[in-house]
């Protein structure tokens, strides 16, 4: 979650919430006249109701088919003339849609995006086909990769009932049953001004963009209260599991280990921050520990890294990866990866290397700055997961404030080795 | 504060800095964020590989970040973090390129590292073997990648004979091929003034720039020495080639011989290929293959504009089942492009865009560094981002009709399929 606002060099971002709820980010950046305009909403795949999974993802794509007003193919072609760019993105707690237009036209965009908000229109004419052309997008990210059925597989393993352990495309026998209606039902329970953040980044000021969300947003009636997510919590995990998958297609194997890991909302103080030191100090490009004693001093990997999913509405995850050089033992690789964190939980990690991680995030804040669309997906994405503007801006201080103890303690709390759940990728001999 | 794309002209915005002894750069000052991204590209990449060699230039690019000068691969990258300088390099079929972003605090120690790797690499053992294990391991891992196979088969059949067939990564017998000499003979030839193109955005001023230059360049050899490079023209065309591949859909590539960018007729091409299959939401192969029947997720085509045989080329992903349907439409739409040229509305439309969104193509620093290095590449001239939105407002259908027929000639492809299509 690195953000902007570094030592008051950041811009001034702005926050404010309309009378139906709707919140309002601003995040001015005048140097291009442009604007970068978003709404998100709090509901994402693991708010897919039980048996309807990819419903999100799915209703993500009929959102561009149409309204009552504004006809299938107008919003776009609106868009499109205006030489505006569009598109939009489901995760596992929000799902976002975004134009880039010149700043003259961001009404127009927010005409639009209120219009869809809640006047969607929905036929099986337009449903049906869409439907296909998601179970081609499973085919294509997932059906034809041996190391994304992993991932799926890992993730289930990982999560045994909380449902980001579901696919965020949803399973191929959901996704095929899904219809107009399952849309619809998804749609009025939580596409509302109430659930709704809207971002904009660019070339404007704070006034102008709540005149022009008053004038659009504003007119959407509220719906009381912001919709429930209901999500059952993981319990506490007590066993280390191991999944393998084998697959003819694989010439290249390697192993992952996985654990449940609070996230910035779920997290004691300072927690997620250590967490996100952690994974830097393994995993940071040439320097990290995993690449330094796995790819380096053992010579058992050719590569090896790591990750954090620190922005998550829920207890997330945190996974490491290695890939063995040919020929090696993923047993003993995935031995070598455990030690490297029990080797940091035993002795802590040093003030050098600390100090390095601190410098190469607190940076980063500086280099997202150069960009408006990121930093609209970075506060977007922070309020979608119940961060709020004041926990962005105030990131680099509290990464500047983890300790190697805080950094220790984190791993020795949640990187429990009994705990994890490992994956392999393995080639299938029978079947290649 | 200055914009980017505010009047005066952005054209006027770019500073020509030339070190004293004539390195030259591109330039854009802006203070807003204080960062500097600097941006080179040399001519050459993987088409000046030796035969049995494929993978030289994608192998230096990997490893002119992995020690150089007084520091070991670990050492210089421990340099690198500790400053948070982002230094990487990269290979393509026409070009080396070399990226360079920096917080301006730390401008000094990022110069000096780009200095050191673009002269001291020293191209120890250790990364050389890791880097080589590392390429090997990727080439292995899309090993079955549909998409990937199609690609690589289908640049392999349509220039059998010339380097563009050899794929840029190598394989993993040419990559084994590969030894310390064929890199150190490589940089020798490639990483020299003469064909060295810089764009530089950010907070730095001309005159600073100027003896930074000399600096890093500044030592440089002074030509480059390049093979020469046989025109390429795609052959095969008319075929399919087939790649069985046990997966319940089927990755599908297609493509001819294009147009080169320095042709007057590139950016009539341009919009011609955006109606094709360019735009996201509006071209005709979304239309027709995704949003009506639902045969894929991703459908697009491009142009690809290669020094020595320029192309355009598209691709989708689509059920076995239902794979010769999506070519048959993919062809018809080319086919009646190239008889009857874009209608109106959709010209309009496309323009329109192409115009409006010309911006957003370099909205931070680095991509505006890059649109920099290009139009140098590319021989564009300095007024290009000036000139360009004219050129696309003063295209008619005519005009489009024409290029239309130039770019698609009859409608031929050539076309490889990976998976299990069927009927095809």
């Amino acid at each position: 979650m690195p953000n902007a606002s570094v030592a008051g060099q950041g811009p001034a971002v702005s926050h404010v919430t309309l009378h139906n709820g709707l919140e309002i980010v601003v995040i001015p950046d005048h140097r291009t006249p442009v604007v970068t305009h978003m709404v998100w909403y709090r509901n994402g795949s693991a708010d897919d109701p039980v048996g309807k999974s990819g419903i999100a993802h799915f209703l993500e794509h009929l959102m561009f088919k149409g309204t009552e007003k504004h006809p299938q193919g107008e919003f776009s072609d609106v868009v499109t003339s205006l030489g505006g760019q569009e598109n939009a993105f489901t995760s596992y707690d929000y799902t976002a849609y975004f134009q880039r237009v010149a700043r003259e036209h961001l009404k127009t965009m927010m005409e639009f995006e209120a219009d869809r908000m809640t006047g969607l229109v929905l036929t099986d004419d337009v449903v049906d086909p869409e439907r296909d052309v998601v179970i081609e997008e499973r085919r294509m990210r997932t059906d034809t990769d041996p190391s994304a059925q992993l991932g799926e597989a890992l993730a289930s393993t990982l999560f045994t009932h909380h449902p980001y352990g579901k696919p965020i495309i949803g399973f191929m026998h959901e996704i095929e049953g899904l219809h107009r209606e399952d849309a619809l039902a998804y749609y009025r329970r939580f596409y509302t001004p109430e659930n709704a953040i809207l971002v904009v980044a660019g070339d404007v000021t704070e006034s102008d963009v709540v005149t022009l969300a008053e004038e659009t947003y504003g007119k959407i009636p509220p719906r009381g209260e912001r919709p429930q997510r209901y999500r059952p919590s993981e319990p506490p995990t007590r066993a280390a599991r191991r999944v393998t998958l084998a697959d003819g297609k694989v010439e290249q194997p390697s192993v992952q280990l996985s654990w449940i890991v609070p996230s910035y909302r779920t997290a004691q103080p300072g927690e997620a921050e250590a967490l996100e030191v952690h994974v830097q100090i393994l995993s940071a490009q040439g320097t990290g520990r995993l690449h330094r004693k796995l790819v380096i001093d053992q010579k058992i990997a050719v590569a090896a890294g790591a990750w954090y999913m620190s922005t998550a509405f829920d207890q997330s995850r945190l996974s490491l990866y290695a890939i063995p050089f040919p020929g090696g033992d993923l047993d003993a690789l995935e031995k070598a990866t455990e030690a490297v964190i029990e080797d940091l939980i035993t002795h802590g990690v040093g003030e050098a290397e600390l100090k390095r991680a601190k410098t190469r995030l607190i940076a980063d804040t500086i280099y997202a700055q150069d960009s408006q669309s990121s930093l609209a997906r970075m506060y977007g994405s922070a309020l979608a997961t119940g961060s709020t503007v004041s926990d962005v801006a105030a990131w680099p201080d509290a990464i500047e404030a983890v300790t190697a103890d805080s950094v220790r303690n984190a791993a020795k709390t949640w990187l429990d080795s009994r705990r994890a759940v490992s994956g392999h990728l393995i080639k299938d001999q029978a079947a290649s | 504060m200055t914009s980017l794309t505010d009047k005066p002209s952005l054209a006027s915005r770019i500073q020509t800095v030339r070190s004293p002894s004539g390195v030259e750069a591109w330039l854009i000052e802006d203070y807003t964020v204080p960062l500097i991204a600097l941006e080179i590209a040399m001519e050459g990449g993987s088409s000046q590989d030796h035969t049995n060699k494929a993978g030289t230039a994608t192998m230096l690019a990997g490893l002119l970040d992995e020690g150089a000068g007084p520091y070991d691969s670990a050492a210089f990258h421990e340099r690198l973090d500790d400053f948070a300088i982002e230094l990487s390099f990269s290979a393509s079929r026409d070009l080396i390129t070399g990226h360079l972003r920096t917080l301006a605090r730390h401008r000094d120690e990022a110069f000096d590292m780009l200095r050191l790797a673009l002269n001291e690499a020293r191209l120890d053992a250790e990364p050389i073997d890791r880097v080589r294990a590392q390429l090997t391991a990727s080439l292995l891992q899309e090993a079955n990648d549909p998409d990937a196979l199609a690609n690589r088969a289908w640049f392999a059949t349509a220039f059998v004979g010339h380097p563009y067939a050899r794929p840029t990564k190598g394989t993993r017998d040419t990559l084994a091929a590969i030894t310390r000499d064929d890199l150190v003979a490589y940089r020798a030839n490639i990483i020299a003034r003469d064909r060295l193109k810089i764009a530089v955005v950010g907070a730095i001023d001309a005159a600073t720039l100027a003896s930074a230059l000399e600096t890093i360049f500044g030592a440089l050899p002074e030509k480059a020495v390049l093979a020469t490079i046989p025109v390429a023209i795609p052959s095969a065309v008319g075929t399919r080639h087939i790649i069985d591949l046990d997966v319940p859909q089927s990755s599908i590539r297609f493509g001819a011989a294009g147009i080169a960018q320095s042709d007057p007729d590139f950016v009539t091409a341009s919009v011609v290929n955006h109606i094709l299959g360019g735009g996201v939401f509006s071209s005709r192969l979304f239309r027709e293959v995704r949003e009506k029947r639902g045969l894929a997720y991703s459908v697009s085509s491009q142009l690809a504009p290669l020094d020595h045989g320029p192309l355009h080329m598209g691709g989708t992903s689509t059920k076995n089942e239902r794979a010769a349907e999506s070519l048959a439409i993919i062809e018809a739409e080319i086919a009646s492009l190239a008889k009857d040229g874009p209608n109106d509305e959709e010209l309009d439309i496309a323009k329109k865009y192409l115009i409006g969104s010309y911006p957003l193509r370099f909205d931070t620093s680095t991509k505006l560094a890059n649109q920099l290095v290009h139009m140098q590449v590319e021989n564009l001239g300095r007024d290009y981002m000036d000139r360009r939105n004219g050129l696309v407002a003063a295209i008619t259908r005519p005009e489009a009709a024409r290029v239309a027929k130039k770019l698609y000639g009859e409608g031929k492809l050539f076309v490889t399929v990976a998976g299990r299509p069927v009927g095809m």
